[in-house]
């Protein structure tokens, strides 16, 4: 029964009530709603002007709404609310949210194998549905496709993108986690100093490691034909890139705030999840990275 | 260090008014919401269905034009698959969890009610896209492409972020569903102490962690192949239409199974209750529910068995189907043996539950017959179909969630329900349901396409009485309704036990529920 007490278990915090959680979840419908106006609009398919509006009004509020959520968490912490088991749950949470954007990226990864190593021999006539080849004739299968199935209808790219800056920003990223790591450890060791010292420079990469990228969209886009609509090799590599960079993007705001954060004096050697949980997210955008070096530029 | 708003210390009781609701971290209050959200949308799914059913009726386009017809068999399946079902689930979930395993919330009670919020706002787009231009997705619940992509309306990309903010509110309620059952469990409960709700939620917590992401994944592509002109299901630029369908059924498959673990767990709690005796095979109930699971990864498949996949690919998508049913010949034959040798009664949430085992088994057996593809060629897209997954929905996963409220409305509401309402309510969706499911059987096998508003005249009959069912099921549903309200209003005090047999933590704690419980955890004998 709830009055048999454990005295070595201190009490779950639950707050009372949050307006938070509404102010979120009407920021996400305001998202949804001005995001889905403005591609109406910008794709052509129906004029759409409020949508702009809407979206803009969102992204403010999901700005505002973030900070002060978190901003709530770190200074409850801090008060001592959160009890051993409550920072638990913050870790697994943290750590299966992890999961969860592995599965996102793994739907990208998937859609890139099965073309490769299915459908496109299959319509250029190899492999077990090899008679799929007899609905386009003349279609060769290479990797980076640059002729498409039906050029007449979606020309392909002129040029596939080269390994050089990718393999700059690989080294980049992995130098930064390696730099994140020392950060890590030196906040263990309480020295400070080290501690912003380590951190700036992983954020001064990863900011590198955006230019570097924006350069090769820019390439992609001025020079190189490879578009997002220049067929299946262009939207593989936008999608796989672009969400590996709208993440970079998300985990240098993070690694930011962090910096701010150390600068306030916040974390201690024992006692520091918010900074851990970024590091995590850091480490796990590099693996992603590396993945992604391997099959977009590579193979 | 800066000051914590007072009323976030004292442990009173909730807000007044209807801003509690808006507010609350309270995991009863929002599993209340999630529930009666979830029965708002299954009226609304519902009403879409009787439209459907009036529609065919008789021969003929007699009530709606095809073009809405369409709408109405995507937006039904939408509805309940994820406004219905799926919410329902989350939300005896997040009521009964805390309780059954001796915690004193939700492990993150803000994120928790999040979750929720999102959801209205959510089915507020994918309804309003009926109003639009165009009118809403017409595409079918699966929204296959290029239908859904060059051929859809142009409301589809409401439709497709109304979706995302509905998987992030499933991942979310998933991840903290998985934290709370790992990380709060009271001293004393072990892993195979655990109730098998507990259980099965646990499992599909994580399904839904591994999948939602999937399908983020493949509405994005969607989304850029609509607006960005992107080749990720356009041949013509190398893409492909199949790249659609499996990535689809990777997520559909998982997300079949998540609609119905939690309903072994439901119906593993009320057998034993009723039966007086425990569970027959604990141990094995909690390995059929992984390895239920893990095999949901490796059949998406059979879903596909007509686009022309490679032989060795159709064996292997065969075979790991039926393995799937020998762990759910499991579950099945562990309640039959728990209730042989039982002191049986049959309450009205005893009766869901047998109908459940009886039916659900009827529905296993048709897919196991769609799981051979050579058979299968000939069942693909009938009504065949269209009767094999409503019998694991309907008489599965939502006489489940039925039996489930009617075995716990007692502890939420303080108050007995209307015994002999009930037993009426009950007996009404039993022969509704079969009246409306079991001749689809018939006409699928003759060949009647499902999805279509018009038929040849030989289905005439068939669909008739199907419809006839599907009415008095429909009808029934208000009395559920009527049976709940009048329930929560008042009526016999119910004892903190009412039902003699039952097993759990639950039950040791007064009815109606306090509203705040366990905030020191319970001792675990």
């Amino acid at each position: 029964m709830a009055s048999s007490t454990h005295d070595k278990t201190p009490a779950y915090y639950v707050p009372e009530s949050s307006r938070l959680p509404i102010a979120m979840a009407f920021t996400l419908f305001l998202l949804a709603w001005g995001g889905a106006g403005v591609l109406q609009n910008v794709s052509g398919i129906q004029q759409n002007s409020s949508g702009v509006w809407i979206l803009s009004v969102g992204l403010v509020m999901f700005a505002a709404t973030l900070t002060v959520w978190f901003t709530k968490a770190a200074r409850e912490h801090m008060a001592g609310l959160n009890s051993e088991q409550l920072q638990e749950s913050y870790r697994q949470c943290m750590k299966w949210f992890i999961v969860s954007e592995a599965m996102f990226f793994a739907a990208f990864f998937g859609g890139l194998f099965y073309v490769r190593a299915f459908e496109l021999p299959w319509m250029a006539g190899e492999g077990a549905k090899a008679a799929t080849g007899m609905l386009y004739e003349g279609f060769e299968y290479t990797w980076p496709l640059l002729t498409n199935p039906v050029p007449e209808a979606v020309p392909g790219p002129q040029e596939a993108m080269h390994w050089t800056i990718p393999l700059i920003n690989t080294t980049l990223l992995i130098t930064s986690s390696v730099t994140l790591t020392f950060a890590h450890h030196a906040l263990r060791k309480e020295h400070r100093a080290s501690l912003k010292n380590w951190l700036l420079a992983t954020i001064v990469l990863a900011v590198v490691f955006l230019g570097f990228q924006a350069y090769e969209y820019y390439e992609a886009y001025a020079h190189l034909g490879l578009t997002l609509d220049s067929g299946i090799y262009g939207s593989t590599f936008f999608i796989l890139t672009g969400f590996h960079g709208v993440h970079v993007i998300m985990g240098t705001i993070i690694l930011i705030a962090l910096y701010f954060r150390v600068l306030k004096g916040h974390f201690t050697g024992p006692d520091h999840f918010g900074f851990e949980a970024g590091a995590w997210y850091w480490h796990f955008v590099d693996v992603i990275w590396i993945l992604l070096f391997f099959v977009v530029y590579i193979f | 260090m800066t000051a914590i708003p007072h009323d976030d210390h004292a442990h009173h009781g909730p807000a007044t008014g209807l801003w509690r609701w808006v507010v609350t971290t309270n995991h009863k209050d929002i599993g209340a919401m999630y529930l009666w959200f979830s029965f708002a949308m299954f009226l609304l799914g519902g009403a879409f269905a009787m439209v459907i059913r009036a529609e065919l009726f008789q021969p003929g386009f007699s009530l709606v034009e095809p073009e809405f017809f369409n709408q109405m068999t995507t937006m039904h399946g939408l509805i309940m698959v994820f406004g219905a079902v799926m919410p329902a689930f989350v939300g005896l979930a997040n009521y009964m969890i805390p309780l059954m395993i001796g915690a004193p919330d939700m492990a993150l009670p803000r994120l928790n009610n999040l979750s929720f919020w999102i959801l209205p706002f959510a089915f507020l787009i994918l309804v309003s896209t009926l109003f639009m231009a165009g009118g809403g997705p017409n595409f079918g619940w699966t929204f296959y492409a290029p239908l859904s992509t060059t051929y859809g309306p142009p409301s589809t990309v409401f439709f497709i972020l109304a979706m995302h903010i509905m998987g992030a509110s499933s991942i979310m309620g998933a991840i903290n569903i998985i934290v709370t059952i790992w990380n709060m469990r009271a001293p004393g409960m072990t892993w195979m102490k655990m109730p098998l709700f507990v259980w099965t939620w646990l499992i599909t917590a994580f399904l839904l962690i591994m999948v939602m992401p999937v399908l983020a994944g493949l509405i994005t592509m969607m989304l850029l192949d609509i607006t960005a002109q992107t080749s990720f299901f356009n041949a013509a630029g190398g893409g492909s239409p199949l790249l659609f369908q499996h990535l689809f059924w990777f997520f559909g498959h998982p997300e079949v199974y998540i609609m119905i673990l939690p309903a072994f767990g439901i119906i593993s709690a009320i057998i034993p209750a009723f039966a007086r005796k425990p569970l027959f095979g604990y141990a094995s109930m909690v390995y059929a529910t992984a390895a239920i699971a893990i095999l949901s990864f490796f059949v998406w498949a059979h879903h596909m068995f007509t686009v022309g996949m490679p032989f060795a690919a159709q064996l292997f998508f065969m075979i790991s189907t039926m393995i799937i049913a020998v762990p759910t010949g499991v579950k099945v034959f562990n309640w039959v043996a728990t209730m042989i040798g039982g002191s049986m009664t049959f309450e009205v949430p005893m009766l869901f539950a047998i109908a459940f085992v009886v039916l659900f088994t009827i529905g296993g057996f048709s897919g196991l017959m769609l799981a051979i593809a050579p058979v299968d060629y000939q069942y693909h897209d009938t009504y065949f179909v269209v009767a094999h997954f409503h019998y694991v929905l309907v008489p599965g996963a939502v006489f489940s969630i039925m039996a489930g409220v009617y075995y716990w409305l007692p502890k939420w509401t303080g108050h007995m329900f209307h015994e002999g309402l009930a037993k009426v309510h009950f007996w009404m969706s039993f022969i509704g349901v079969n009246v409306a499911f079991f001749p689809q059987h018939f006409l699928g096998l003759a060949g009647m396409p499902r999805r279509i508003p018009d038929y040849p005249l030989q289905f005439a009959n068939f669909n008739m009485i199907s419809s006839m069912g599907a009415f008095l099921f429909g009808l029934s549903q208000l009395l559920f309704m009527f049976i709940v309200i009048k329930c929560v209003m008042g009526g016999k005090k119910a004892e903190a036990k009412p039902w003699e047999g039952a097993e759990g933590l639950e039950w040791d704690l007064p009815s109606p529920l306090p509203y705040h419980t366990f905030e020191t955890p319970p001792k675990i004998k």
